[in-house]
């Protein structure tokens, strides 16, 4: 891949001054593949926690125990309301420093590493707008359909899993594919803790190799395009579920 | 647990309120009512908008709790806490007026759903019955069809297959035509007549006069939460003693 593209570049850097030293160099290659790859699992762990944390906590919401509402209202105060890299920078930080340390034979390491720590804190603050999200497709589901079901014999349990989760799924898939985007590009705070994903593997080569506009152009045309896939599959997922004739 | 049929027997009303209230707040909707229900028997709820009806057929399934009073169905009390409700639903089927159904969910699907994941029956034995519903209710090349692409009037009779498959004693029909065009309205009510005729003990609440006389074996008139009168279609449609009914008939007839 790199033997054929790298001609092309060298001769631009020559010829341009441009230099976009991951694509004949094969050290700096090898960061920028690190990088994007570091970046893909990065958004994918966010992704899941958040929808995880979405899921719970809108089911915690409609809990008959006033503690545990009040306990899911503080937390999407608290994280919707705090800029995510101020998160960010408190749990790496603030909580890092108190999680203990593991024994690596000689010396330590904490046990939870800054992508570990990124994964839990951009998780948690895409989980606070999840629950709502979750929560308002919910509340939506009409409640003679939520009766139809309990009229048939349905648990309160099966009436989430068959009748209203499927049908709030769709109802509030919009929302929740402007909060997965959201979330993607949000994940480019974690460079913040040094966790090596795309924008930090960049900062990376720009340091050696003085190329910051080059790299720069990189990064923006990175995010364009990973977005792009993201709504992309999001979209199918949309035309997929989509019911014929109901609800347009 | 729901006891066992325990010692209800055919001779005893299948249905019987007795005394049932309900209120909601401050608001009394139902102050004693009486009804007792033979099994095979089809009784007509009739009445002006307000009076209770919808209220009294939904506390029959347990879906509304009574105040006060009691409902038996096959001689077992639906409002004591320690009922088993799934034994009461499989007795008792309820159709709305809205007709309810699941909308992520085909026709065929509909029917099946509660007997597969309620009753954990055979896929296969479900589907023959669900499919052999679907042909009663004239609905057979509609299976795949999704409820949004339906009629009110197909979706209502998809809405009877699903309560039917549940192979309930009693069918509950709460003003199952109000929200049809005038031209759907038949094929439905054909749909209940046919299943009265088959044997199906049906309590319905409607506003379908003339069908209401043709199909009862007894009819009763509710107004501002009591019974005010009963009887067989031919009396009260024919000499309503009560100068309500009177009063109520002259208007809707």
């Amino acid at each position: 891949m790199l033997d054929l593209i790298a001609p092309f570049f060298e001769r631009l850097y020559d010829t341009t001054g441009l230099n976009f030293s991951p694509f004949y160099n094969s050290y700096d290659w090898g960061r920028l593949v690190e990088g994007m790859w570091v970046s893909v699992k990065l958004i994918t762990a966010i992704i899941a926690v958040s929808l995880v944390i979405g899921v719970i906590g809108a089911g915690a919401q409609t809990s008959r125990l006033r503690i545990i509402r009040w306990m899911v209202s503080a937390y999407i105060e608290i994280f919707r309301n705090t800029p995510p890299i101020v998160q960010l920078l408190f749990f790496y930080f603030g909580l890092g420093a108190i999680t203990p340390q593991v024994d690596m034979g000689g010396w330590y390491e904490p046990a939870i590493g800054s992508f570990g720590w990124a994964v839990i804190a951009i998780g948690i603050f895409g989980g606070s707008y999840n629950v709502e999200i979750f929560r308002s497709g919910i509340e939506a589901v009409p409640a003679s359909t939520k009766e139809a079901a309990e009229s048939l014999g349905f648990s309160g349990f099966k009436i989430f899993v068959y009748v209203t989760f499927p049908l709030a799924l769709r109802i509030c898939l919009p929302a929740l594919t402007n909060n997965i985007v959201s979330l993607a590009k949000t994940s480019s705070l974690a460079y913040v803790i040094a966790v090596p994903e795309i924008t930090y593997s960049l900062s990376g080569i720009w340091s050696d190799s003085v190329n910051v506009p080059e790299m720069m152009l990189l990064l923006f045309g990175y995010y364009i395009v990973l977005i792009a896939i993201i709504a992309r599959i999001m979209t199918m997922i949309e035309r997929k579920i989509a019911l014929p004739g109901y609800g347009q | 647990m729901m006891s066992p049929t325990g010692n209800w027997t055919v001779e005893q009303p299948i249905v019987a309120l007795h005394g049932v209230h309900k209120s909601f707040g401050s608001l009394e909707v139902l102050k004693g009512i009486d009804i007792d229900v033979m099994k095979g028997e089809v009784v007509c709820i009739i009445g002006p908008s307000g009076s209770g009806k919808s209220t009294l057929i939904r506390t029959i399934n347990g879906l509304t709790p009574v105040s006060k009073g009691s409902v038996k169905v096959e001689g077992i009390e639906v409002h004591d806490a320690k009922l088993d409700k799934l034994a009461l639903r499989r007795k008792v089927g309820i159709v709305f007026q809205q007709y309810n159904l699941f909308p992520h969910r085909t026709v065929l699907q509909n029917v099946m759903m509660a007997p597969l994941l309620v009753l954990r029956e055979n896929r296969t034995e479900v589907e023959e019955r669900a499919r052999a519903l679907l042909a009663k209710v004239k609905l057979k090349d509609k299976e795949n069809a999704y409820p949004a692409e339906l009629s009110g009037g197909q979706q209502q009779r998809v809405a009877i297959a699903r309560s039917l498959c549940m192979r309930p004693d009693v069918m509950l029909f709460d003003e199952v035509t109000a929200a049809l065009d005038p031209e759907t309205v038949k094929e439905v009510l054909v749909t209940i007549r046919d299943l009265a005729m088959d044997g199906m003990t049906c309590m319905l609440v409607t506003h379908e006069m003339g069908f209401a006389r043709e199909i009862s074996d007894r009819v009763y008139f509710t107004d501002a939460g009591r019974i005010v009168e009963s009887g067989p279609p031919s009396q009260i449609f024919e000499t309503p003693q009560d100068p309500r009914t009177q009063e109520f008939l002259s208007k809707v007839l």
